[in-house]
């Protein structure tokens, strides 16, 4: 079936199986590998987007419901990194092996749409159907807190820690960037 | 490791153009992000005379001024690729910020062992690429030193450049790459490396070099890797160990939307590890893959591991127990006479299950056959080994296998065993020219891992009246067969507090199971640990002893010799292990168990009623670590851990702050999540779990906050990627006795009644 939704913003039509997860149509028909794979059944959260605004399981969400509907995924919080999570999180250096970050950020990115404060609380509930293997909840949290600090334009991001200073015309450059 | 042969010329198409291509196929959204500037540069330069600079094969300096250093170990989250680049740029004495990281292809004639796993890759790497560092800064220096005609110890060399500072002249390393590059270098082993307090990137914090790129979803993984023309596999192999396909519904299967091809896959040569009977779909999509895969009905032979299970494992421990040991692996002093001198006794039965891996990134591999050679791009932790397995089952040489490391969502020891390789390479087999990108689903991932082993300790020992353990049994009942144990199911014969207690018995025996059994982070430590640091506790309490003064008393009052290095035993990287090393040492333990008590004010806090601390520590993979756990056990039986106070010895460099505080962190809430509800069943040859809805992963509501410190000492730096893990489970259950009175002796917590009050 042709199914026609709007993916980050910009119209997009498909012709795939009306059982097919939003997922599986991101990433082999539309090639947006951004958001991940992980169990299938709607448990890990490796494969959170935004329909409508919220966050849910795109492993869950058939083609045959997709019409009309706004869909978010990771690579449209920003394709620069500039999203107050994006930031927080490269400064923060939140990931490990960084397969479940996606599905992360598009949780906490809900949360702080609606929640521009969020209490741990908060945060548990936001964001338990996340899981990261690694086990990296510390920073996870700490970086929803410092997004919101930035969101809030309480604080400017700054180099994360130890990451040497800016190139010498003062201009801010993306210094870890491997070369392939 | 030789540091002075280049890399061999790449075949074919760079995984690089490859991204591009692909890129390119999926309408053109991805391609500005897969053009570096790097690469812009570059290409309009072809033509021009240039000279690289390659000192070795970590290193590339172009005239241009573009440095490039090669990563060459897996990265499955570890932080490697950060981790060994740092080293190297240190030495080299360039800014971090002017580095360009490149991941290596397999390629161990260039770069020496590729490998993650173990915990290997500090003390193997640490001097090597320090020194491969170094050979690139003082060919700089010798490049500099020709070019102005002055001494060489007049040369100084800072950010990338190389100063005289008298006559006041700087060049950069890319104006002296060309000079550079016709230069021989010197011996690895002559050139002076830095003194520490002049590191300017080791010892910082510096965020993961692939932080941006999984922040804004760009492909990255094994499992984002694709081509043109490329189709989609799934498998199915049989649910129970060594069962065997009789005949499938492939004509039907075949008629499925999307399907291109469907067959029988034959075992191969290497039992186990290596390619398992099995039916193979192929598709365009994945997702039609495995839709048609819900209709494939397979006759199995099932074998005869049907009747096995894990309560059949539970009986036959039993009766093993309770029978003379098969084998003694240590025996000091004369354990029965001591016993019967002991005023307080203690026996008990400790248990630990199997456990599965299950890194969040499903297994997978993408596989080209073509003209009697395959290529593979692959999140692999042990590319040899499956250079191997793909060789020996393919029936082809070492030179016709090309593998491409691709960064993996996760390891823990699953990604060491290559079965999902050699699926991959043997299904593009059947389809030359074609590329197949195989994926499992979470549940084969569940059902068909390397399963940590479950084991069985029956303890009994005694304590004097002066508190002090004088005897110590531990009837360690595994997997294996004759004097073999299965893989990461033995126990070696330093294994603490072997050396410490003057009567003591180490004594074995197995059981033969085909369950496949393979290392999973801290491998054995992950068990043993639990066990021995539980069973001391126990022997504390029945001394009347604070846990720690019992353990810091335990640590003192005798040490046999140590082993010469050779004899350490047992797999899996306790001890000495693999790559050698030091061995355990109470001065080092004793210092841990200090800081970690001082941090957690230990004895010091009055605690409510249902709240306790415990502590534990344990030596592996070559670093010392104590774990204080307080934990809250509701009325009704619920834990909840408060806090986890670390404290770590290995060695006396952390090379990265931030990403060892991460993976320290990271570690101890793994075990955590190992004890609290953690369990492969077997039940008539197969696994019970299929999916995180019963193989509960730790979620964030359930996360705690974790205190890393590392006791800096003047030892070798050593690894960091799992000998924080073992001590958080004891820690925890011993913190459970503290505020329950409950013991817990059998993981996983949930098995446990631990209802008080």
């Amino acid at each position: 079936m042709a199914v026609t939704f709007n993916l980050n913003g910009k119209s997009t039509t498909v012709d795939v199986a009306a059982d097919t997860p939003l997922l599986w149509i991101l990433r082999d028909t539309l090639n947006y590998k951004g958001t991940k794979f992980g169990c299938g059944v709607g448990q890990c959260g490796a494969c959170t987007v935004h329909v409508n605004g919220a966050a849910i399981r795109s492993c869950q969400r058939l083609a045959s419901t997709l019409d009309g509907v706004d869909v978010k995924t990771v690579e449209g919080l920003s394709t620069d990194g500039t999203h107050a999570l994006q930031q927080a999180w490269e400064e923060l250096d939140v990931p490990q092996c960084g397969y479940c970050q996606a599905g992360q950020l598009m949780s906490a990115a809900a949360l702080l749409e609606r929640n521009a404060n969020p209490t741990d609380r908060d945060i548990d509930n936001a964001m338990n159907g996340n899981i990261c293997r690694c086990a990296t909840y510390i920073r996870i949290r700490a970086g929803i807190k410092r997004a919101a600090e930035i969101k809030r334009g309480t604080v400017t991001p700054s180099n994360p820690g130890g990451r040497p200073e800016d190139t010498s015309d003062g201009s801010p450059r993306r210094l870890l960037e491997p070369s392939r | 490791m030789t540091t002075t042969i280049r890399p061999t010329k790449k075949k074919g198409l760079h995984r690089r153009d490859f991204f591009r291509v692909s890129a390119l196929a999926g309408g053109g959204m991805l391609i500005a992000t897969y053009i570096p500037e790097l690469e812009g540069k570059l290409s309009g330069l072809s033509g021009r005379a240039r000279a690289d600079f390659m000192p070795n094969a970590f290193i590339k300096i172009t005239p241009e001024g573009v440095i490039t250093i090669v990563s060459k170990n897996p990265e499955i989250g570890q932080g490697i690729k950060t981790h060994l680049p740092m080293i190297i740029a240190d030495e080299l004495d360039v800014d971090w910020k002017d580095v360009h990281i490149e991941q290596a292809d397999f390629n161990p004639e260039a770069y020496g062992s590729q490998g993650a796993g173990g915990s290997t890759a500090t003390p193997i790497n640490w001097t090597p690429l320090r020194q491969a560092g170094a050979v690139g800064r003082a060919m700089m220096i010798t490049a500099a030193a020709q070019t102005w005609s002055v001494p060489e110890p007049e040369c100084t060399t800072g950010h990338g450049a190389v100063m005289h500072a008298s006559s006041n002249r700087r060049m950069t390393y890319g104006q002296l790459a060309n000079k550079a590059a016709t230069l021989t270098g010197p011996a690895a082993n002559t050139v002076k490396l830095k003194d520490p307090k002049d590191y300017h990137i080791i010892g910082t914090r510096v965020p993961g070099v692939d932080n941006h790129k999984i922040v804004t979803g760009q492909p990255l993984f094994g499992i984002d890797f694709t081509m043109p023309g490329m189709l989609c596999a799934v498998i199915e192999k049989c649910a129970v160990f060594g069962g065997k396909v009789v005949s499938a519904n492939l004509d039907e299967i075949k008629r499925e939307p999307g399907v291109k091809h469907a067959f029988v896959i034959e075992p191969g040569p290497v039992a186990r590890d290596g390619l398992l009977s099995s039916v193979a779909i192929l598709a365009d999509t994945w997702w039609q893959a495995n839709s048609a895969r819900k209709k494939l009905k397979v006759q199995w032979d099932e074998g005869p591991m049907v009747t096995h299970s894990s309560a059949g494992y539970e009986a036959k421990s039993v009766e093993l127990s309770q029978q003379p040991a098969q084998r003694n692996l240590r025996k000091d002093g004369d354990f029965e006479a001591a016993l019967a001198g002991a005023s307080n006794k203690v026996e008990a039965a400790y248990f630990y299950p199997f456990l599965s891996h299950a890194p969040l990134e499903p297994q997978n591999t993408t596989a080209l056959f073509k003209d009697g050679k395959v290529e593979l791009w692959s999140a692999t932790q042990q590319p040899n080994g499956g250079r191997g397995l793909v060789t020996r089952t393919l029936g082809i040489e070492n030179s016709d296998v090309t593998i491409h490391i691709m960064r993996a969502g996760g390891g823990f020891g699953r990604r060491l065993t290559n079965d999902y390789m050699v699926e991959a390479a043997a299904i593009a087999k059947m389809v030359p020219g074609t590329p197949v990108k195989l994926i499992w689903t979470r549940e084969d991932d569940i059902q068909h891992d390397f399963y940590r082993p479950a084991g069985w300790h029956y303890f009994s020992g005694g304590v004097d009246a002066a508190g002090k353990v004088v005897a110590w049994r531990d009837h360690f009942v595994s997997f294996g067969e004759g004097n073999g144990f299965s893989n990461s199911a033995s126990i070696g014969a330093t294994e603490f507090p072997a050396r410490f207690i003057r009567n003591y018995m180490l004594d074995a025996s197995v059981m033969p199971s085909d369950v496949p059994m393979g290392a999973m982070r801290a491998p054995g430590s992950n068990g043993i640990a639990f066990a021995v640091q539980g069973y001391i506790d126990e022997l504390a309490h029945a001394a009347g002893k604070d846990p720690v003064q019992f353990r810091r008393d335990l640590l003192s009052q005798w040490q046999a010799d140590p082993p010469a290095p050779a004899a350490e035993g047992g797999r899996g990287g306790r001890g000495g292990g693999r790559g050698g090393g030091p061995q355990f040492d109470a001065a080092r333990m004793r210092g841990v168990l200090d800081l970690a008590a001082e941090k957690a004010n230990w004895g010091k806090t009055t605690l409510p009623q249902g709240t306790g601390m415990g502590v534990a520590f344990h030596f592996s993979h070559r670093g010392h670590f104590a774990e204080v756990v307080q934990a809250t056990v509701t009325k009704a039986g619920t834990v909840t851990v408060d806090k986890v106070w670390m404290a770590g010895d290995i060695g006396s460099q952390i090379v990265n702050l931030s990403h060892a505080e991460n993976q320290a962190q990271g570690g101890v809430i793994e075990g955590v999540s190992h004890a609290l509800g953690q369990e492969i069943t077997i039940d008539k040859g197969r696994v019970v779990q299929t999916n995180f809805n019963n193989y509960p992963l730790l979620r964030m509501r359930q996360s705690f906050p974790v205190e890393t410190h590392f006791l800096k000492t003047d030892n070798d730096p050593t690894g960091l990627g799992e000998p924080m893990l073992p001590p958080v489970i004891p820690a925890l259950c011993n913190a459970i006795h503290a505020a329950t009175g409950k013991r817990v002796r059998t993981l996983p917590l949930s098995k446990n009644d631990l209802k008080w009050g």
